[in-house]
């Protein structure tokens, strides 16, 4: 608690105990009055100065001037305990939330504490100095610690270790990096000191950009924000009104009409009811906070969303849009298998990976990993490149010939053709067919999981667009289950194709595009919402999308869907209990029903136990 | 131009009225106020000198709530 927070507290307690001890004491008339002064005045000294600040300022209707209003009103109609109790309650819940707030906004900067305060520089005898992040040049060596963050973007340039970047990604096993590997801001460096070239300047730093999208996206508002501050606006007044009213109607009726004694006191009362009752303090600080909570929630769990309106946009969604490469695969290339060979298939990799050992093509790349030895670049001599075609090469002395079937046709070898989809690499040992290898794009491990879940979370159809042929496309597809295919598309079919979808649609019914944020920018923006997976360090993805997933998961597309869907729905939650819970202590209030307790509940205990509800969209863990 | 301040106020409906009030101002152009982060990001209109407009806006947000504060 901070020392306003503390202040009220004590405020607080005095006043309860002193109520506690005036409601045992036998007093009566004036002096009665005149005690019950004393916790009303400690209690609500600087709500009736505010009300009267507020009134010389023409501000009337706010919550400070319904309280003294009621208050005051119960005190001069004789009704001492519970004029001072409204009060007393008011401040309790005034300091409740507060508090909350407060605790949620530590919270959630808790999660998101990736900021770096310092960064170490080798001083002239290799003593490190601590300077601020902000001072390190572009080009800087900066030395990390184990334990420490790393504060810049950069390179290694000294140290390997392994790297915790769950406080980015969500994810919790580390990775591992050397020499040479670029290392993003945020992540924490755990085992060996590093030495880090810096790429990048702090302020443009991943770390500092993610803060910075996070803390600004709940000034995006949601329409449900809009929605509670608009009927806030026109709420307030129009409750005051109706107190009025109230007030002066039925027992004016009840004189003129009715021939009845007009019972003023109790009318006033109801009226009075009616002020404690209307504070709309439980609508308009349960919104925010929900967004809050759930932005920095998803935040957590490595789905950063630039904006509350983004998080309503995705409950919504119905269809969801994917690219193939680098979203629903890898984008690496792998081997698949090894056909019709006509010796050992293991001889076969190595006399291709032999090969292909000086070329850094990702085909050859491919074929040397898939080999799984240390390859011997003294056992090749007379390498031939063929552009287009392949490598004429030979391996212990051996002539070895690895390429496509142009390259079959240019030796005179005949080849089998494969059937199986993908990149084929023929390979002759010795002017003599060997056999082929199929090499393709690998599906990521969790992509069939991933459009399971969607359909889960809702997502009624699931549609893939690539530049890549029908036949590739079409397996992937078939493979993943995904409904709908669009194969051989360039960027510009991919804006057509998603707004033909768009077209189709219902305007309730949203629609998504995820992509890997690289090519993707302007279907990125052409669709309801643009999801960019993969982000750590792409700044054009976090720039064209509006939710950005940090790490290359499909299945936290389904995640962030599921946390949109939980957050607004306590967000109606909240919207609905807060009116409904109001509205019928109002009835209740002017039928004469509900006294000022209830009416305390209504206006306290509502905003409480909305405020705990926000709290929840918080929690994402187990979504 | 925009710019961002950081600001001081209790409850959320005042940050809606803080809102309200720097919209109202002349020289700003829009203005958003976020309860939970306590910022007030205000977009200047052409030619308006921010420095001007924001006591302005301070006056203008002390009229509505009367316990807020903006760091200029």
């Amino acid at each position: 608690m901070n020392k306003k927070q503390k202040k009220v507290l004590v405020r607080i307690i005095a006043a309860a105990v002193c109520i506690l001890v005036l409601t045992l004491l036998p007093v009566e008339g004036a002096l009665k009055f005149v005690l019950y002064m004393i916790p009303y005045l400690i209690i609500g000294y600087d709500i009736l100065i505010k009300a009267g600040k507020g009134i010389l300022n023409r501000q009337v209707f706010d919550e400070n001037f319904l309280m003294a209003v009621a208050t005051v009103g119960a005190i001069l109609l004789g009704d001492y305990t519970e004029g001072t109790a409204v009060m007393l309650f008011y401040q309790i819940g005034e300091l409740f939330q507060s508090y909350a707030v407060g605790r949620s906004r530590r919270n959630i900067s808790e999660l998101m504490d990736i900021r770096p305060d310092y960064a170490n520089i080798e001083g002239e005898k290799g003593q490190l100095e601590q300077v601020d992040p902000d001072e390190v040049a572009i080009g800087s060596i900066i030395v990390v610690q184990p334990g420490e963050k790393i504060p810049i973007d950069g390179v290694i340039i000294e140290g390997k270790t392994s790297l915790n970047t769950s406080a980015l990604t969500g994810e919790s096993v580390p990775s591992d990096v050397e020499t040479g590997s670029e290392v993003i801001s945020g992540c924490i460096n755990m085992t060996g000191v590093l030495k880090i070239r810096t790429t990048k300047e702090f302020g443009e730093s991943t770390a500092s950009k993610i803060l910075d999208l996070v803390e600004n996206a709940s000034s995006k508002k949601s329409r449900s924000e809009n929605f509670i501050s608009k009927f806030a606006k026109y709420y307030t007044p129009a409750v005051c009104y109706g107190a009025v009213a109230l007030a002066v109607l039925p027992p004016l009726c009840r004189m003129l009409f009715m021939r009845l004694a007009p019972e003023w006191g109790d009318w006033i009362f109801r009226a009075l009811t009616f002020l404690v009752i209307s504070c709309p303090c439980a609508l308009v600080i349960s919104i925010p906070l929900s967004f809050f909570a759930g932005i920095g929630g998803a935040s957590n769990a490595g789905v950063l969303v630039k904006g509350s309106n983004y998080l309503e946009t995705l409950a919504q969604t119905k269809y969801v849009v994917f690219d193939k490469t680098g979203t629903m695969t890898e984008g690496v290339f792998e081997v698949n298998g090894v056909h019709h060979a006509q010796i050992d298939e293991e001889k076969l990799l190595e006399y291709a990976a032999l090969a292909e050992c000086r070329s850094s093509h990702p085909i050859s790349k491919s074929l040397q990993r898939a080999c799984g030895k240390p390859l011997d670049a003294a056992r090749v001599t007379d390498v031939e490149e063929i552009s287009g075609n392949g490598v004429i090469a030979k391996v212990d002395g051996v002539p070895v010939a690895a390429g496509n079937r142009k390259l079959m046709e240019r030796i005179g070898v005949g080849c089998r053709d494969c059937h199986s989809v993908g990149t084929v690499v023929h390979i002759a040992v010795n002017g003599v067919y060997a056999g082929h290898i199929l090499i393709s794009d690998r599906i990521k491990p969790h992509a069939k999981e991933a459009i399971a879940a969607l359909k889960s979370a809702g997502v009624k159809r699931t549609v893939m667009l690539t530049g890549d042929t029908q036949q590739v496309a079409g397996r992937v597809a078939a493979e993943l289950g995904i409904d709908e295919v669009h194969s051989e598309l360039l960027p510009a079919g991919k804006v057509a194709q998603v707004e033909m979808l768009l077209g189709k649609k219902t305007e309730q019914e949203k629609l998504a595009f995820v992509g890997d944020g690289i090519n993707d920018a302007p279907v990125l923006s052409r669709a309801d919402i643009g999801i960019a997976m993969g982000a750590m360090g792409s700044d054009a993805a976090i720039e064209a999308a509006d939710i950005v997933l940090m790490d290359d998961d499909p299945l936290k597309i389904a995640k962030a869907i599921k946390i949109s869907k939980k957050c607004i729905r306590i967000v109606y939650e909240n919207i609905w209990f807060a009116i409904g819970i109001k509205v019928i202590c109002l009835v209740l209030g002017a039928a004469g029903i509900a006294n000022m307790w209830v009416a305390i509940f209504a206006d306290v205990g509502v905003m409480v136990i909305a405020v705990l509800n926000a709290i929840r969209a918080l929690n994402v863990k187990k979504l | 131009m925009k710019k961002t301040y950081k600001i001081e106020v209790d409850c959320a409906n005042c940050a809606n009225k803080m809102e309200d009030a720097a919209k109202k101002t002349s020289g700003v152009k829009d203005a958003v106020v976020n309860f939970m982060t306590l910022k007030m990001s205000v977009e200047f209109e052409d030619g308006a000198n921010p420095k001007a407009v924001m006591q302005d806006v301070l006056a203008n947000c002390k009229k509505v709530e009367d316990d807020c504060e903006i760091y200029l």
